[in-house]
């Protein structure tokens, strides 16, 4: 495990719905340049969490705080600004635009120009455009989807579209990207090669939190894994202290072995 | 683009403004069907108020309250001309400025919704606006504002750039010529809007809010402005429809008006900037066709609008991807 700054403290939060507490009084920190998985079985309040990082939702107590300061009750889009950006659960891209549009549409952040500027053609905007042509190029060659380049996103396999979702994560230049279940509906080799491709992520000096599903690819690829179970954490560790670790088998029960990659 | 697609749509434009500046007038004038003046100026304003409507249908809403904002903008042209002695041509921007305010006050709650519930909320926008316009006294209740002076000149010096409509023979003529400009302005300054890194944050805005929001995207400043944009195409037209009937009245623009200008983008095309003139045309002539057939018009009609939709529900002009002219 690389040993990194904390660059987000996820501090005591929790959050209702009514009178079902989706997710009790959780607490971790992520380093700098490091993968941490969050799992749990279903309905364990993983996506909560998510969303909850993410800004997508409120805390109802507890707070989370990015480089230092409380990322909490801003909108999503302030968030992203900051550098925490997320990515989605299901195949979520713009389905109407091509591969490279749809990259090209997530660079906004980026932007030196405003509306009135892209409106009226200005110098900047115009630069602005040139560069976020080259950069979503960039990224397109580096996620592997040269082929798919000008091919509407509605078109593409599951696969491909997993790769577009992080591409366009990617294009907001994140110091942290949130991967909502991204081996989610994957065969075999489809998940490993989306592996490599959070492997290269993190090359890039990106952080990476990601919520899944499937066992063996988080114990192959993160270095901390936290473990929530309704709604409360139950463990945190290293990938091999997870494996041991006997709540995490005992909420896995009936299908432990298989489930939790032994 | 390549480049001859570039000169075939020069081609298409040169050939679209020569017809309505020279080869309408010339026609009518030849043909003596002068009422046909008045009958374009409407396809020219309600094309310029179906704008606006379309630009929220391309930030992913269904805008049935246009007709509200048109009776709004045409009494703020109205009573500033009447009771402030303005001139009329300075209500214009202040009835399209005054409609944007008053909707970015109404959208900044309503535009949170989507689908359905926020088509049903402007759908009763105009009944709110009619009930208001008779309940006010400054806007003269059921009575409406009647005997509102035509536009005088705009000039300097003994130069008058536009002349006084109320000296002139044909007022009618020169409303045309009011109306087709502006609705050329309008298109000109949507189609760059379509056509900047603008549209393509509308469009995500479309396609997926919460992944606009993620990527970065000001959602809700983006929504509002759309919205302020529409709404002041919208009073912009129902001013120019008030400076002609010089009256207006509480009913002048009611939810059968909103519903037009609905339709008006369906059968134009969604996806074309364009596509509200050729709908509205569309529309408005089709009505007219059909008024022969007496008591079946309305049947007929509507009938015909189903079986358009079903056939071509993309719109008239995705029957012609050569013009290029897809948002």
């Amino acid at each position: 495990m690389s040993a990194g700054e904390t660059i987000l403290e996820v501090k005591g939060i929790s959050r209702r719905f009514g009178g079902l507490v989706a997710v009790n009084d959780v607490s971790f920190n992520v380093a700098e340049k490091q993968i941490l998985s969050v799992i749990g079985p279903n309905g364990a309040g993983k996506s909560t969490l998510f969303k909850l990082i993410a800004s997508f939702l409120t805390p109802s107590a507890g707070e989370v705080l990015f480089q230092g300061a409380r990322i909490s009750g801003l909108s999503p889009h302030i968030v992203a600004r900051k550098g925490v950006v997320r990515t989605f659960q299901e195949t979520t891209v713009f389905k109407a635009m091509t591969v490279r549009e749809n990259i090209v549409i997530a660079h906004h952040l980026r932007s030196h120009a405003g509306l009135t500027g892209f409106y009226f053609g200005s110098q900047i905007a115009r630069s602005d455009e040139a560069e976020f042509g080259r950069s979503a190029d960039e990224i397109i060659d580096f996620l592997g989807l040269a082929e798919q380049r000008d091919k509407l996103a509605s078109s593409l396999p599951h696969g491909h579209l997993r790769a577009l979702g992080i591409g366009i994560g990617l294009a907001t230049n994140p110091k942290l990207l949130l991967l909502d279940e991204p081996f989610a509906g994957m065969n075999h080799d489809e998940t490993s090669r989306a592996v490599a491709m959070v492997g290269r992520v993190r090359e890039r000096g990106v952080t990476v939190v990601l919520v899944e599903h499937d066992m063996p690819a988080v114990m192959k690829i993160s270095d901390r894994v936290v473990v929530l179970n309704f709604g409360v954490k139950i463990a945190e560790g290293t990938p091999a202290e997870i494996q041991r670790n006997d709540k995490v088998i005992e909420a896995y029960l009936g299908s432990e072995d298989a489930s939790i990659g032994l | 683009m390549s480049r001859s697609q570039t000169s075939t749509q020069l081609a298409i434009l040169a050939a679209f403004l020569l017809a309505i500046f020279v080869v309408v007038p010339w026609i009518i004038a030849a043909s003596g069907r002068f009422d046909l003046y008045y009958t374009l100026t409407s396809v020219a304003l309600l094309s310029i108020a179906s704008a606006g409507v379309w630009l929220t249908f391309y930030i992913g809403r269904i805008n049935i309250g246009q007709g509200a904002y048109a009776l709004m903008g045409g009494y703020v042209s109205a009573i500033l001309v009447v009771q402030a002695g303005l001139s009329f041509w300075l209500t214009l921007p202040l009835a399209g400025m005054f409609c944007a305010a008053i909707s970015v006050l109404i959208g900044l709650p309503i535009l949170r919704l989507r689908g359905v519930y926020f088509a049903m909320v402007t759908l009763v926008l105009t009944e709110v606006a009619r009930l208001t316009a008779l309940a006010l006294p400054i806007t003269n209740g059921a009575k409406g504002m009647v005997s509102i002076p035509l536009p005088g000149p705009i000039g300097f010096g003994g130069f008058n750039l536009v002349p006084n409509f109320a000296t002139l023979k044909t007022p009618n003529l020169a409303f045309y010529y009011l109306s087709m400009v502006l609705m050329c302005l309008c298109f000109g300054a949507m189609y760059r809007l379509v056509h900047s890194r603008i549209g393509k944050l509308c469009q995500s805005l479309q396609q997926n809010e919460e992944l606009a929001s993620s990527i970065g995207v000001n959602i809700t400043l983006l929504r509002v402005i759309a919205y302020a944009i529409s709404s002041f195409l919208g009073g912009l037209s129902g001013a120019i429809f008030v400076g002609i009937a010089q009256s207006i009245y509480p009913s002048s623009f009611t939810v059968t008006d909103s519903v037009n200008f609905m339709l008006n983008c369906f059968l134009g095309g969604l996806g074309y900037v364009f596509g509200p003139i050729i709908g509205t045309f569309l529309l408005y002539f089709g009505w007219d066709l059909l008024f022969q057939t007496g008591p079946y018009q309305l049947l007929i009609f509507s009938s015909l609008l189903i079986i358009f939709m079903l056939v071509l529900p993309n719109g008239l002009l995705s029957l012609n991807p050569f013009a290029g002219k897809k948002a």
